[in-house]
């Protein structure tokens, strides 16, 4: 039980490190805000320049789909072209021309996105160089960007497709700060730039981190905060000061005048008080969870999801009345304070309280087994009487972290005129014994189990010893 | 080979009373995890907390408790390759956490066993997760050798520990450097002095000093490393890199006497051969794939597979990886591997090898596989009954009993679960539910 050396889980590194749509905040915010359309600085500076790789139109039939939404086609077929999904059901007219694939005693589902990575940002190999995860000179860093720190050759983003499935994830800033920076949504393809990785036209996020973290890096330079309490209190402080930095800008973009003077990070905690940044906070503790519940209805914005939330169980009800998700791990427990009362029954309980949950992996290896992550949930919760649907448990990993990153209407579930982001199984994939067989991103097949030549090399493995080889 | 096992058995801690009943656990599919593939319709017959046989037309003893095991499998107990149960309450918190000693002056003399905490809460849930014994090892502090690691069972009892001393453990890759203030050389340099030192308090112990403030051995550690350079005390060796197995593999011209195990191992296929031919058996990280350190550039799931088709002796364990889901994650990994042999160009195992690196492979590695391990006849009587195939993540363990004793199936965490399986409180505060 035990990294070797040092590397303990509760490093702030990824480890010690949610209702339907996320909701738009700022419904009880004191001032009228400005449409993010009338800013009058940009808001989009670092573009996605992200396009599709061809594909070609391909039928998959015989298979077993589970939609992601809850729905189950046993003997289905599905057809997509173009890059997107055309059509799913019992059967679908196949185009002239179009690849067809046998899916006998196999299952095709959507691509699983995973709310919460650190791919890139600490990327492999994990040395000091290459950790760019935590600004940890200062509790309060909104103004970092993730996607400042994503480098793009980690070889983490292929093992996550290839041995994972993953097609969409969301890159964090780790949990040192209570206001860690900027999240991005990435697509999982390969890139010169993180740019042309980036999921087009997706919200950003903010990270923001509760309880043991930001305590201890703060408390252990002697500054605030060091308890839980300093923790609320440089978080209240820095919303007050949000509000009144929102206050300015709408006026002046309302009246005009002399522009207030520019501070990136408020920029982003306007546009979490505006509803168009979605606040992902890693929090472990029911009781943290609910305090930062009433601190985001007394500073009028709204939490999308806990992470880690290893204590949601304990609140599933109050996370169902707030529309707050939960995304969690299945089964990590014991390895900090906060993590002592972790049970594996987590993530089925919020279901059977109807709480929006997911699975998440906040972790290189987790990342590539989110499905099996799944499957133990659905062993935990048929031994504790829970019965979940294979189905529905699916929506842990696609539909659920899609509606989480706002994003649900382009990618998270097999319907028409969505992203054909997708998986094709060589068997039941919440069976330990199942590892993807073909993914496609966007139409393109990017990795064939089959095919060493859909298999990626980043630019720092090429070369190297093991390069090229199955992984 | 015989005379130092005996010598060693002679240190195994006092059994724990055990129930002389015999249990024979008949209809169930018998996994025995020496790497035979699973029996139908098996039985198990243990007494006096030791297997009696187990297999295909096994006989019920008169007078046996049977329990009926049709629909279900009968497993040996998971056997964690290396593990910190029993020395920490939780892993973050500091005061509960005795892995390693960072500014003490002892180092290899370091003896776990007397530390182990039956009553550490993590086994207690790791149990029920079918974990019924370990290989606990210290982790460095200010030196490559850690100390002195111990063989524990995971009972509900006081007397946790199997074996004690049962083998020294030391860093010689890339943690190896930094505990030896810097690099590998350094590491090696560090390991060949205290040899040498140890040998030196072996001629004349009256001269060695040791108790120096700034001596570099105390004589505890050169005590320890003597069992080491005797081969009374395997030597558990980290190593990741290609290169570093061959220099680790080449130390037995030096030490004859030594007898390493692998511990880590990423790119050993790469030297698969070699360590086949020392003999030298590897207690692997499982699943790592991915170049986490420069040490371990070509790491690959199909590690295991090809390290065991070279012929070499290979467990399973958590190290390096992220252990937060608790030891018993090491039969998801042993699972994986058998998915892995269905992936063209990969190198897994079957079914019954796979089982065999966590059962019968970490007690092998350790010379204790004549103990623990495996249902073969005279093993400590420690066996899971599941209600599936244990390997599956659908299976659960439905009774297990860990020399011979049945194990409570409840845990903290089940009293979490059911405490909190509705959210909200009733006529009482849920501090009043239990």
């Amino acid at each position: 039980m035990k990294y070797l050396c040092s590397a303990v889980v509760l490093t702030i590194t990824g480890c010690a490190d949610g209702s339907d749509a996320p909701k738009s905040a700022g419904t009880n915010a004191a001032t009228p805000a400005t449409t993010p359309a009338e800013r009058r600085y940009a808001r989009d500076p670092y573009p996605s320049t992200y396009r599709a790789y061809p594909g070609v139109p391909t039928v998959v039939r015989n298979v077993t789909i589970l939609d992601g939404e809850g729905g189950r086609i046993d003997q289905g077929a599905a057809l997509f072209a173009d890059g997107k999904i055309v059509a799913v059901g019992a059967s679908v007219d196949a185009p002239a021309g179009a690849t067809v694939i046998d899916g006998t005693g196999k299952y095709l589902t959507p691509g699983i996105i995973d709310i919460h990575s650190h791919l890139g940002d600490y990327p492999s190999p994990a040395v000091r160089a290459l950790s760019d995860g935590n600004e940890a000179t200062g509790p309060v860093t909104a103004d970092v960007w993730a996607e400042h720190s994503v480098w793009p050759q980690d070889p983490g983003f292929g093992r996550a497709l290839a041995n994972g499935g993953v097609t969409t994830l969301q890159i964090l800033p780790g949990s040192a700060n209570l206001f860690g920076g900027r999240s991005v949504v990435l697509k999982n393809v390969y890139a010169r730039t993180t740019q042309a990785m980036k999921f087009p036209g997706a919200p950003y996020g903010l990270k923001m981190a509760c309880g043991e973290n930001p305590k201890r890096v703060y408390g252990g330079k002697g500054r605030e905060p060091s308890t839980r309490m300093g923790n609320i209190a440089v978080d209240r402080q820095t919303w007050a000061k949000a509000q009144a930095y929102d206050r300015k800008w709408t006026k002046y973009e309302k009246d005009g005048g002399d522009a207030p003077d520019r501070d990136i990070g408020m920029d982003t905690l306007r546009g979490v008080l505006d509803g168009e940044i979605l606040v992902q906070n890693h929090c472990y503790r029911a009781d943290e969870m609910a305090n930062v519940i009433d601190m985001s209805k007394e500073f009028g914005y709204h939490v999308t999801a806990f992470h880690h939330a290893v204590e949601a169980y304990k609140i599933a009800d109050l996370l169902k009345q707030n529309g707050v998700c939960a995304a969690v791990w299945a089964d990590w427990y014991g390895f900090k304070m906060e993590s002592f009362d972790g049970i594996g029954e987590n993530l089925a309980l919020l279901q059977k309280a109807g709480t929006c949950a997911m699975i998440h992996s906040d972790d290189e290896n987790g990342i590539q087994r989110l499905n099996q992550e799944v499957a133990k949930v659905l062993s935990s919760a048929r031994h504790a009487g829970i019965a979940i649907s294979d189905a529905v448990a699916w929506e842990w990993l696609s539909y659920n972290p899609a509606k989480a990153l706002g994003i649900a209407d382009r990618t998270g579930s097999l319907k028409p005129g969505k992203m054909a982001d997708i998986v094709l199984w060589n068997g039941y994939p919440f069976s330990v014994y199942t590892r993807p067989e073909k993914v496609w991103v966007d139409g393109a097949l990017l990795y064939d189990a089959n095919d060493p030549k859909r298999r990626p090399v980043s630019d720092f493995e090429l070369g190297l010893p093991g390069a090229g080889d199955v992984k | 080979m015989k005379a130092l096992l005996l010598g060693v058995a002679a240190l195994v801690a006092l059994p724990a009373p055990i129930v002389a009943q015999t249990v024979a656990i008949t209809g169930g599919t018998v996994a025995i995890g020496d790497g035979s593939a699973p029996i139908a319709n098996g039985t198990v017959v243990f007494r006096d907390g030791r297997i009696v046989a187990a297999g295909q037309g096994v006989a019920v003893p008169a007078g046996a408790r049977v329990i009926d095991a049709r629909g279900k499998w009968v497993a040996a107990g998971l056997v964690a390759g290396f593990s910190d149960l029993g020395l920490l309450d939780a892993n973050g918190v500091e005061e509960s956490n005795d892995t390693s000693a960072r500014t003490s002056p002892f180092a290899a003399g370091i003896d776990i066993a007397p530390a182990i905490n039956p009553a550490a809460v993590m086994i207690g849930n790791e149990r029920l997760g079918g974990v019924t014994r370990a290989i606990v090892t210290p982790s460095t502090g200010g030196s490559i050798f850690a100390g002195q690691g111990a063989v524990i069972d995971l009972g509900n009892d006081p007397d946790p520990v199997t074996r004690p001393r049962a083998f020294q453990f030391v860093e010689l890759g890339e943690d190896g450097a930094q505990a030896a203030g810097g690099s590998r050389p350094a590491a090696y340099a560090m390991l060949r002095d205290a040899f040498a030192q140890a040998q030196d308090f072996r001629r004349n112990p009256a001269s060695f000093g040791g108790r120096e403030k700034d001596s570099l051995l105390k004589r505890g550690d050169a005590t320890a490393l003597l069992d080491v350079l005797d081969g009374k005390t395997r030597l558990l060796v980290h190593a990741e890199r290609a290169s570093d197995i061959r220099s680790v593999l080449t130390l037995k011209k030096d030490y004859p006497g030594i007898d390493p195990v692998l511990i880590g191992a990423a790119e050993g296929w790469m030297v698969a051969r070699d360590i086949a031919a020392a003999r030298v058996p590897v207690i692997a990280g499982a699943l790592a794939d991915l170049p986490a350190k420069f040490e371990m550039l070509a790491a690959t799931e199909s590690n295991v597979g090809r390290m065991e088709a070279a012929g070499v002796t290979v467990a399973l364990s958590t190290v390096g990886a992220n252990t937060a889901p608790g030891d018993h994650v090491v039969r998801q990994y042993a699972g994986n591997l058998v998915a892995i042999s269905k992936i063209p160009g990969s190198s897994g195992l079957d079914w019954g090898h796979a089982f065999a690196t966590i059962s019968s492979g970490p007690a092998e590695a350790i010379g204790m596989g004549g103990e623990i391990g495996s249902l073969r006849p005279g093993r400590r009587a420690d066996v899971v009954l599941w209600d599936g195939d244990p390997l599956e993540l659908s299976s659960a363990p439905v009774a297990i009993y860990i020399d011979g004793r049945e194990q409570p199936m409840t845990s903290r965490q089940t009293m979490l679960r059911d405490r909190y399986s509705t959210p909200s409180e009733g006529d009482l505060p849920k501090a009043y539910e239990r």
